[in-house]
């Protein structure tokens, strides 16, 4: 295969995945400009990786790539600058909840709806979470990926995307709730 | 099952990932639990609240940028630098190179969905339904979504399917309606709803094909019956263990639910 007839392939296996590159490295970034550097360098990857891709799905294919680029990014800034501790461990998780007594429940559910209906608060606490969280929150409800084309991106089984998507979750409502709070 | 059992299954219910038997025993559970329901409701508010939040598109002196960084021919030079009326024009040529290859793509799937309504499928296309029918038997599908109800089980299908197959409940007539899947026939994604009439198990696959209605038409294949039709456009094969009599009953009362339903109630 030619460069060229290697390139036009690769533009129309990747070309169409770019905004879904792009939206997951900018939530997981959390910045433009470092969102467009680490999809920069993802494409550069995918491209002269692109011999090894066998077909299949594209989509999850690059991004994976741009999970580990993203990785990749974030352990070299770490080495420069001492990061902005992600919330991850700073909240406290609860146990799973007693069932039962609808008492015992954190929350009201239909006061969290009304909470979860301001979407500038969700943008906030999504970004505070950390990037294990969002990716999974991210795959799932803004790319709308089934629990196996994640697991594949994210490397892990398909019962661990479930866990983690579920403490994900648990962990967004607290850092609502925190937000709500005026924390 | 007890609530901890519930709990567990809870986030694979809400994302639409719970088998259909799972799904049914939980659904059981919800019904007299109502702080599993709840837990449901707020999953699902958090669901909904993801959503809502922005999804980023890349900007065009991204896409830009990352084609000229490509070897060959159009290596653009200087599109980083471009000014304004420049980057546009670069921008258009950029577009129709996609273009080509999406065309090329829609061309195909056209394509295979000719293929799908020839005979040419006949043989193989029967087996690889009754295939789908056997595996399904054995409830290791995951996206599945578990519901009795048409008004939920027609918008699952929306965004992932580029068509909308239409949803009937025939449980009036006992043959409820228990969910709906997504399967692979002959390289597509096809939509299969399930219907169960007395203890046999009705897969129902929809897919767009020829137009012109045709009557049911029964065919039967390793022991299993199968029944064909055409209407609005769409192709239906229903698959059952049930005798090709019923099959086909079944058959009549679904063109009659689409026809009714259209002459009554439009846009539903």
């Amino acid at each position: 295969m030619t460069d060229q007839e290697q390139a036009r392939r690769f533009e129309a296996i990747a070309g169409p995945h770019l905004d879904a590159a792009y939206n997951l490295a900018r939530w997981l970034t959390r910045e433009p400009h470092d969102a467009e550097d680490v999809v920069q360098e993802a494409y550069l990857r995918a491209f002269r990786f692109f011999g090894g891709f066998r077909g299949g799905d594209g989509r999850a294919w690059l991004l994976t790539i741009v999970r580990n680029t993203f990785y990749t990014w974030l352990e070299q800034r770490r080495h420069h600058q001492s990061e902005v501790e992600y919330n991850d461990e700073n909240i406290g998780l609860h146990t799973q909840e007693n069932c039962g007594d609808p008492a015992l429940h954190g929350t009201d559910p239909e006061k969290l709806l009304l909470r979860a209906a301001d979407q500038q608060l969700v943008e906030s606490a999504l970004l505070r979470l950390g990037p294990e969280s969002r990716e999974i929150l991210v795959l799932r409800e803004l790319e709308e990926l089934s629990y196996k084309e994640i697991a594949e991106i994210v490397g892990v089984p398909l019962g661990t995307v479930m866990s983690r998507l579920s403490r994900a979750r648990l962990q967004l409502r607290h850092q609502i709730e925190a937000m709500d709070r005026g924390l | 099952m007890n609530c901890e059992e519930a709990q567990g299954l809870l986030p694979a219910y809400g994302d639409g990932e719970l088998d259909l038997p799972h799904a049914l025993a939980l659904e059981r559970h919800l019904d007299g639990c109502p702080a599993c329901a709840a837990a449901l409701r707020e999953q699902r508010a958090l669901s909904q609240a993801v959503r809502s939040t922005p999804y980023h598109r890349a900007p065009d002196t991204l896409r830009a940028r990352l084609r000229a960084q490509l070897p060959p021919e159009t290596a653009a030079p200087a599109v980083v630098a471009a000014p304004a009326p420049a980057a546009k024009t670069y921008r258009r040529r950029d577009w129709s190179r996609w273009a080509m290859p999406i065309a090329a793509g829609i061309a195909l799937a056209v394509g295979l969905n000719v293929m799908l309504s020839t005979q040419r499928a006949g043989e193989t296309l029967r087996n690889e339904l009754v295939a789908g029918h056997v595996r399904s038997l054995q409830a290791e599908h995951l996206s599945d979504v578990a519901s009795s109800d048409q008004h939920t089980v027609k918008p699952w299908f929306s965004g992932k399917l580029d068509y909308s197959p239409p949803v009937r409940d025939l449980t009036a007539q006992e043959f409820p309606l228990l969910g709906g899947r997504l399967d692979y026939i002959a390289q597509r994604q096809v939509a299969v709803l399930i219907y169960r009439h007395r203890k046999h198990t009705i897969n129902l696959y929809i897919w767009p094909g020829k137009n012109g209605d045709t009557a049911p038409e029964s065919h039967g294949s390793e022991g299993y019956s199968l029944v064909h039709w055409r209407r609005d456009g769409m192709e239906f094969w229903a698959v059952s263990d049930l005798n090709g009599e019923e099959l086909r009953q079944f058959a009549q009362l679904q063109i009659a639910a689409v026809t009714d339903k259209a002459a009554n109630v439009p846009n539903t």
